[in-house]
């Protein structure tokens, strides 16, 4: 198999802070329209892990491509980089002091110097997508959990990223509101971008995922297709992290 | 096991109201809170009415100095000085041109404000500065020039307060970010300057601008003592203001850093449009609070030879036609004082307030 295939490669990523290893050769091989799951125990450097493709974490050792770039200390390599990969967090990071439509604008305008106008009609276009054009002219903290958590991924989508990354993007709502981010979620996948979701949510995995990881001190443990990784884990480590959280 | 009806809202108890109850529920609680009350309402009936009686009703407004028959305020003295608290030395035929200043500082204002179009606006805000100073100054366009040893008054501290503001309001940001910068050289430079600046007394700045950065200049390129004063304030006050701006920056959570970067945002680009408009908002009561005490501080110019409202009262109670009128001097000048700093305030409530999209 050709490498180019693959929309993002890691190769031996090896991070530390301090004298904490929190990444130990982590290899990763993503191809153009997979959708990847990663989950763990908190501290297992899964986060880290997807915070180290847009360079938000440093990493000292090993590689990492995007597409056909390989990802170095360069601020335009990591600029072009970003200007790829859109990133949805746990805590959604929307901008307080800017309407919603004004959050999805930024980026189109500023770094993808679109002209305004078009960037405002991308911008309504994604609203419409994710259900809340209605609320465009609010400001974020006018907004549920759930309907923050959408805009942040329309913000990401108004300037049509190559990969998604979705870090625990469920985590910080209440529990009505999971499944609106969810299905927004669900929605994107059928579209064929490339995915890369770290998650709880293994509904959400069984259901979407081409693959699975599973990752445990720094390191990927187990990872294969959904439905073996849950009805056959073969590590004790997973058996014992399924059983955790599927017990109750 | 039941289930229960859903309850229709009902409008909430209506509370006593009216003065009586009023009076009851805030001054006369109980024992220690009526005696407190009369106590403090004795006092007020000591201090208020001769207060009143001497700034208003026994005042002698208007006439000359024979004219003074009750023993209030003589305010006559004030409107006798009125132009030298206003204008220091500044020649009498030219005084239209700071008061033409001040009318353009509203029109300038005003068009800011009200002005849609980008391009006019940033061509008036770099215009303004420059034809304020030909104006007050001169010495262009056939106006007579005014040395800056000649002003003075309420135009000098207001001068002297808003290029303090105006120019160390970038610098201060600047510094702020130089703080928090990870190039250590920057960093280094900017907190040096900063802990120096922040701990020596503005008056000793003040010296050093007058007295000793002349030393280090030949005869020849002795430049202007007010403009000495002027870098010396700006340089303070910057060093004020980067700390304040430090304290709002650091306020800004993580994640808005994270989210900017990740959208591809070079530094500047979050710096300007994510992370600082969030980060002065929070700033805004400390860095007005910043702003009134440097508007008081100026009258520190004093002690290098420049006479601004404060000095200028004193000045003038010492012309021997007029002595013995400290005090209507000193409440007038009070006045004043108390008048921009109260106005900078409120300024910066409705500031806030159209600023808010947090709707706590």
């Amino acid at each position: 198999m050709s490498t180019n295939e693959f929309m993002i490669r890691m190769e031996n990523v090896n991070k530390w802070y301090g004298d904490f290893h929190v990444l130990k050769d982590v290899n990763l091989n993503v191809k153009k329209g997979e959708k990847v799951v990663i989950c763990g125990p908190s501290g297992s450097g899964k986060s880290t892990t997807i915070r180290c493709l847009n360079h938000l974490e440093k990493f000292q050792q090993g590689k990492i491509f995007i597409g056909e770039t390989e990802l170095i200390e360069d601020v335009k390599i990591v600029r072009h980089i970003r200007s790829k990969v859109g990133m949805v967090f746990q805590h959604f990071n929307l901008f307080p002091h800017l309407s919603v439509l004004e959050n999805l604008v930024i980026a189109p305008t500023w770094v993808h110097k679109k002209p305004r106008k078009e960037a405002i009609e991308t911008a309504m276009y994604y609203l419409d997508r994710v259900k809340i054009s209605d609320q465009a002219n609010k400001y974020p903290n006018q907004l549920s959990g759930g309907q923050q958590q959408r805009v942040a991924v329309a913000r990401c989508l108004c300037f049509n990223p190559e990969i998604m990354l979705f870090d625990e993007p469920t985590s910080a709502l209440d529990p009505e509101m999971v499944s609106e981010v969810l299905d927004v979620m669900v929605e994107l996948a059928d579209e064929g971008i490339t995915m890369i979701c770290v998650t709880h949510e293994m509904g959400f995995a069984k259901k979407v995922a081409d693959r699975v990881i599973f990752m445990d001190g720094g390191q990927i443990i187990e990872e294969n297709e959904p439905h073996t990784f849950f009805e056959q884990p073969e590590s004790d480590r997973l058996k014992l992290f399924l059983d955790q959280i599927l017990s109750h | 096991m039941a289930i229960y009806d859903i309850k229709e809202a009902k409008p909430a108890p209506i509370n006593n109201r009216g003065i009586i109850f009023w009076l009851r529920k805030n001054l006369f609680s109980d024992i220690k809170n009526s005696l407190l009350s009369v106590f403090c309402i004795y006092f007020l009936y000591l201090t208020v009415p001769p207060a009143l009686d001497w700034l208003f009703f026994s005042a002698t407004w208007s006439g000359s100095q024979e004219d003074i028959v009750n023993d209030g305020a003589r305010w006559i003295f004030i409107i006798e000085k009125f132009d030298q608290f206003i204008y220091g030395f500044y020649p009498e035929a030219l005084h239209w041109r700071p008061l033409f200043v001040a009318a353009l500082t509203v029109a300038f204002i005003a068009s800011v404000k009200l002005l849609k179009n980008i391009k006019l606006k940033i061509i008036i805000i770099l215009l303004y500065p420059f034809v304020s100073i030909v104006f007050i100054h001169g010495g262009l366009f056939g106006l007579e020039t005014v040395e800056t040893n000649k002003w003075g008054g309420l135009m000098l501290t207001v001068i002297v307060a808003a290029v303090g503001i105006i120019a160390s309001f970038p610098i201060g940001i600047l510094l702020a970010l130089g703080r928090q910068s990870d190039m250590p050289i920057v960093k280094t430079l900017c907190v040096g300057f900063i802990e120096f600046v922040r701990g020596v007394p503005l008056i000793t700045i003040l010296f050093m601008a007058s007295v000793v950065l002349p030393l280090f200049f030949h005869d020849g390129i002795d430049f202007d003592k007010l403009l000495r004063a002027l870098i010396g304030i700006t340089l303070f006050q910057a060093a004020y203001i980067a700390e304040v701006v430090r304290g709002g920056l650091q306020a800004i959570p993580k994640g808005q850093y994270e989210a900017s970067e990740s959208l591809g945002l070079s530094y500047w680009q979050g710096m300007i449009l994510i992370i600082l408009p969030q980060a002065l908002k929070i700033s805004i009561p400390n860095l007005v609070g910043s702003f009134i005490s440097l508007f008081k501080d100026t009258t520190l110019v004093l002690i290098i030879g420049l006479f601004d409202i404060l000095a200028m009262v004193t000045l003038t109670n010492s012309d021997s036609n007029w002595l013995g009128y400290e005090v209507e001097g000193y409440v007038f000048v009070t006045f004043i004082y108390w008048v921009f700093c109260f106005s900078m305030s409120q300024y910066s409530k409705s500031v806030e307030r159209r600023f808010n999209t947090e709707l706590k």
